[in-house]
């Protein structure tokens, strides 16, 4: 008999399932659930894309890439970033195009974090950092946001948690769950804070390009802050590519350099068809995007006005395409809310604490679906609503 | 094409109230726009987009294309607009190509529309001649899928 317990890695053992995971169990029990619980675009990939991957296939451009990516491809970032957050990356050696962001956060994670370091992450946020943080012997440390400042980092909240072992911020906006962004004005005492240490940024803009109000900035933008940040982004959610499972990081020389060895030995090279596709996207479709852009921003706004007249309060988030209405008011815990929607009404939502502790009382709700699709949920939401209620005073 | 028109192409059941959310506008200036569209003729009514299928598995909805002799001082118009006045009639439009006009009917079975055919399109002096085309399946009709058994692959839940 095999000894899985002495066999298998403490720090996978130790490695908490997703928060997310169980409630999808419980979501995928319930028969006719229409869901607005995912975390990815609903649209389809722009045609001129597919059809620059398929005409790649055809080629037969099959083969392993460069490791840090096409440099036809690594030039486009290169442009591409100039022009989104005005900064500039040599092609050369300062870009890395990963499987994914997910990769580029894991790499960044990797490159940075010693046994004992104290790693920052802003909550509520995506659920992989703090895993990875931990995985590398590092000491996960939650900055929590809270609606009242539109779940923006603040400066004060930041100093607070800086003690002499803090090594790296994790910096996740436009933000997954709650749709809050940062601007300059937000960024700059926080650059402010950082200027004069050596702690380092891990900048996550994967929804840079779904912002609805102003420019996307990044932190890596701001006076002394190249140096000290890397900058993570993707097609995943500007093209509606998740699938393809392309992603880019870029940042100082000095970094990058260590970061390259471990994606060789990692990854090898991010797939080639996945590439030639990209370079697509990136040299005409931001027609595509700003459609996209627009739609979502309807559903955004549908949504927004849909739940504070239900009663939820909803701060109306600037990015992405989730909000994070308050279910406080019910009296119910996240999880207990999301359960019984799910079971008395068939609607899936995701609970706020799975994105960290203060996400408690609140919920994730997607707007990567049709208007149709997110009338029909918002009116189960407000009989579950009116039923409660009901209960409650009857 | 303008916000407000898609919207309503694709529901225009939508209040009134929800569009000028969706477009971060006033009801009243919403309410303005869609007046001016239909008083320009731009919007032409609002129609429920039906599955005749789902109804009535006999239904039957044929596209006929038409060869005409233009008239000489109208070409194809007055014959269009004859044939637009016939109510069993869905769709007339003049075509470049092959043939002239083409003309979309619903009837209740196949010997309704045969009859249709041969007694009122054929009967015309300037229709030369006809060849009509019955719709096996409906796929999407004005924008809206109808026969759709694909599934949302993204699942239920994902972070
Ligand atoms: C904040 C954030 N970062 C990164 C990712 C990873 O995206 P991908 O690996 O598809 O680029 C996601 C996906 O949901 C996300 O929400």
């Amino acid at each position: 008999m095999m000894d899985y317990d002495r066999l298998l890695s403490q720090e996978a053992v130790k490695m908490k399932p997703s928060g997310i995971r169980k409630f999808f169990d419980i979501a995928q029990s319930v028969e006719g659930v229409i869901s607005l619980g995912v975390g990815e675009p609903d649209f389809k990939t722009p045609w001129s894309i597919r059809q620059s991957a398929i005409s790649a296939l055809e080629k037969g451009k099959t083969t392993y890439t460069a490791n840090a990516g096409l440099i036809e491809l690594r030039r486009e970032i290169s442009a591409y970033l100039k022009r989104l957050i005005r900064t500039e990356y040599n092609p050369e050696s300062e870009i890395i195009v990963t499987v994914g962001g997910s990769e580029a956060i894991d790499l960044s994670i990797r490159a940075i974090v010693n046994p004992g370091d104290e790693v920052l992450i802003v909550e509520p946020c995506f659920v992989c950092y703090s895993p990875l943080v931990s995985l590398m012997g590092g000491i996960p440390v939650s900055i929590e946001t809270k609606a009242e400042d539109e779940f923006r980092l603040t400066a004060d909240a930041l100093k607070e948690k800086i003690t002499d072992k803090t090594k790296l911020l994790i910096m996740p906006f436009p933000n997954n769950p709650t749709g809050a962004i940062m601007c300059r004005e937000d960024l700059e005492p926080i650059a402010e804070v950082l200027r004069d240490t050596n702690i380092f940024v891990a900048s996550d803009e994967i929804y840079a390009e779904l912002t609805y109000s102003g420019k996307h900035c990044s932190i890596a933008e701001l006076e002394g802050m190249r140096e000290r940040t890397v900058v993570i982004n993707g097609f995943s959610k500007t093209f509606a590519m998740t699938g393809w499972r392309l992603g880019f990081m870029a940042g100082p020389e000095e970094i990058m350099r260590h970061v390259y060895k471990l994606h060789q030995y990692q990854i090898m090279s991010s797939p080639s068809i996945s590439q030639y596709a990209a370079i697509t996207a990136l040299q005409s479709c931001f027609g595509d995007v700003a459609k996209m852009r627009n739609e979502y921003n309807m559903r955004r706004r549908f949504l927004v006005d849909s739940f504070n007249k239900l009663g939820l309060d909803c701060f109306t988030p600037q990015g992405a395409f989730y909000v994070f209405p308050s279910i406080k008011s019910t009296g119910l815990t996240s999880n207990e809310f999301c359960e019984r929607l799910v079971q008395e009404k068939k609607v899936a939502v995701v609970p706020g604490d799975a994105f960290g502790k203060c996400g408690e009382g609140y919920i994730r709700v997607s707007y990567a679906y049709s208007i149709n699709h997110l009338r029909e949920a918002v009116k189960r939401i407000g009989e579950f609503l009116s039923e409660l209620k009901e209960a409650e005073n009857g | 094409m303008d916000s407000l028109i898609k919207l309503l192409k694709t529901n225009a059941r939508l209040s009134n109230a929800e569009i000028a959310v969706m477009l971060d506008k006033t009801e009243e200036q919403i309410a303005e726009e869609i007046s001016k569209l239909e008083c320009n003729g731009i919007i032409k009514g609002y129609t429920a987009i039906i599955d005749e299928a789902a109804i009535d598995s006999n239904a039957v909805f044929a596209l006929i294309e038409l060869k005409v002799t233009p008239q000489s001082q109208s070409g194809f118009d007055e014959i269009a607009q004859e044939i637009s006045s016939y109510e069993e009639v869905e769709s007339v439009r003049l075509m470049s190509g092959g043939y002239d006009i083409l003309v979309s009917v619903t009837g209740n079975n196949i010997r309704d529309i045969s009859q249709f055919v041969s007694q009122r399109l054929a009967a015309i002096d300037a229709v030369q001649s006809t060849t009509t085309h019955f719709v096996l399946k409906n796929y999407k009709e004005n924008g809206i899928i109808i026969n759709n058994d694909q599934t949302d692959e993204r699942g239920m839940i994902s972070p």
